[in-house]
């Protein structure tokens, strides 16, 4: 797992700029471009985040988030996600900037290669705000009536809540 | 909805202080929230401008064209009324790609694209098709190779390995994918043959 890990990052960049530079592509110009897109993407992402973090901050500090960690805990029972994790769970669906900045607190409180830290990456990298793309895309085309997408998607959702649990469990033991 | 989850966010932590006497760190971690935030994002934004750009040499070597060739056939197995080679199915293809890739910038557009060409056909324009429901799924559903901003965060809090989730990311993901289409087909499946089974069953009665 350690050497797959170090691997991937160098070999995928490697790949795609050998094949820009075949293709004959102006790789640096377009390094910059995309570079300067993601700047954008930073600047539009920065006031739902300073939103967020305030909001899970005041939940951590007041002992909010624990009452609610307290409340869940026999969800965490059934399904086998550890009770530290299930705030994250709630907010994944509904808010990116929300999860991104619970994420960070679970991180901090618990280190990055802990049980805890290894459940909240796997959980945030294989999971996309839910309503977030359900909106976008039914708003962009005037669908009111979305079925049972929601159910659908949520249901994916709580699938990959568990699996990242147990993948962990997996690859890692526990 | 966001409105609701973070006013009630809040008023939550305020009442929960009132209760807990945490009033004061309540305080301090509003103090403190702002800069929190600012250098949370600081924390990634080197990466998201350095994977921005590889990336986009990647879309302009036709390096997301070759995925989304593979893709594609599969695509019109999966979805009822999307023809092999469509401009619907292409756009769907490239869509799930640049997701793959992790371009959010480029999917979004693509995906409004296949929606676009899939509401022409729909009949009822206000109703979400089948297609346009296992499409969304699929959208919904992340599938990343590579989670960046996960690996970004994991290195600042001190990880040996910060790539090393990615075989856990990619079963989770798979999981979650397989789970979201196969509802999204049997309800679909379901909800179809309902209007055809009370007809059967009227005509069963008028006999």
């Amino acid at each position: 797992m350690k050497v797959l890990g170090a691997v991937v990052l160098p070999v995928v960049i490697v790949l795609i700029i050998g094949a820009g530079l075949l293709r004959g592509v102006k790789i640096f110009d377009c390094f910059l471009e995309g570079a300067k897109e993601g700047l954008i993407t930073v600047k539009n992402i920065l006031p739902s985040i300073v939103g967020l973090v305030v909001a899970v901050g005041m939940l951590k500090a007041s002992g909010g988030l624990d009452i609610i960690v307290k409340f869940l805990s026999p969800l965490s029972g059934i399904t086998g996600i550890p009770e530290e994790i299930m705030p994250l769970a709630v907010l994944n669906p509904i808010s990116g900037g929300g999860a991104l900045s619970m994420y960070e607190l679970i991180l901090k409180d618990y280190g990055a290669d802990s049980y805890l830290g290894r459940v909240a990456s796997v959980m945030m990298g294989a999971t996309e705000t839910t309503f977030y793309a359900i909106t976008v895309y039914y708003g962009s085309v005037g669908i009111k009536k979305t079925r049972h997408t929601t159910l659908a998607a949520l249901i994916a959702d709580f699938t990959s809540f568990v699996a990242s649990a147990w993948t962990v469990r997996l690859f890692f033991g526990s | 909805m966001m409105n609701y989850i973070w006013g009630g966010m809040i008023v939550f932590s305020f009442i929960a202080a009132i209760f807990s006497g945490n009033m004061q760190s309540l305080s301090d971690s509003v103090v403190n929230s702002g800069q929190d935030a600012i250098s949370l994002v600081i924390k990634l934004t080197g990466m998201m401008c350095l994977w921005g750009g590889i990336m986009k040499i990647a879309e302009k070597s036709g390096l997301t064209r070759v995925i989304s060739r593979f893709l594609s056939p599969l695509f019109s197995k999966l979805y009822k009324n999307v023809g092999r080679g469509s401009k619907t199915a292409e756009a769907m293809s490239m869509n799930i790609t640049a997701n793959l890739l992790g371009l959010g910038n480029a999917a979004t557009p693509l995906g409004l694209e296949a929606m676009r060409r899939m509401q022409e056909e729909n009949p009822d324009k206000t109703t979400a098709t089948e297609d346009m429901i296992v499409f969304v799924v699929m959208n919904s559903a992340a599938m990343r190779l590579i989670p960046t901003t996960v690996a970004t965060l994991r290195t600042q809090f001190g990880s040996a390995s910060p790539m090393e989730i990615m075989p856990a990311t990619w079963l989770s993901t798979a999981m979650s994918l397989l789970a979201g289409v196969i509802t999204a087909k049997i309800f679909s499946k379901l909800l179809n043959n309902k209007p055809r089974r009370v007809i059967a069953l009227k005509r069963g009665f008028s006999k």
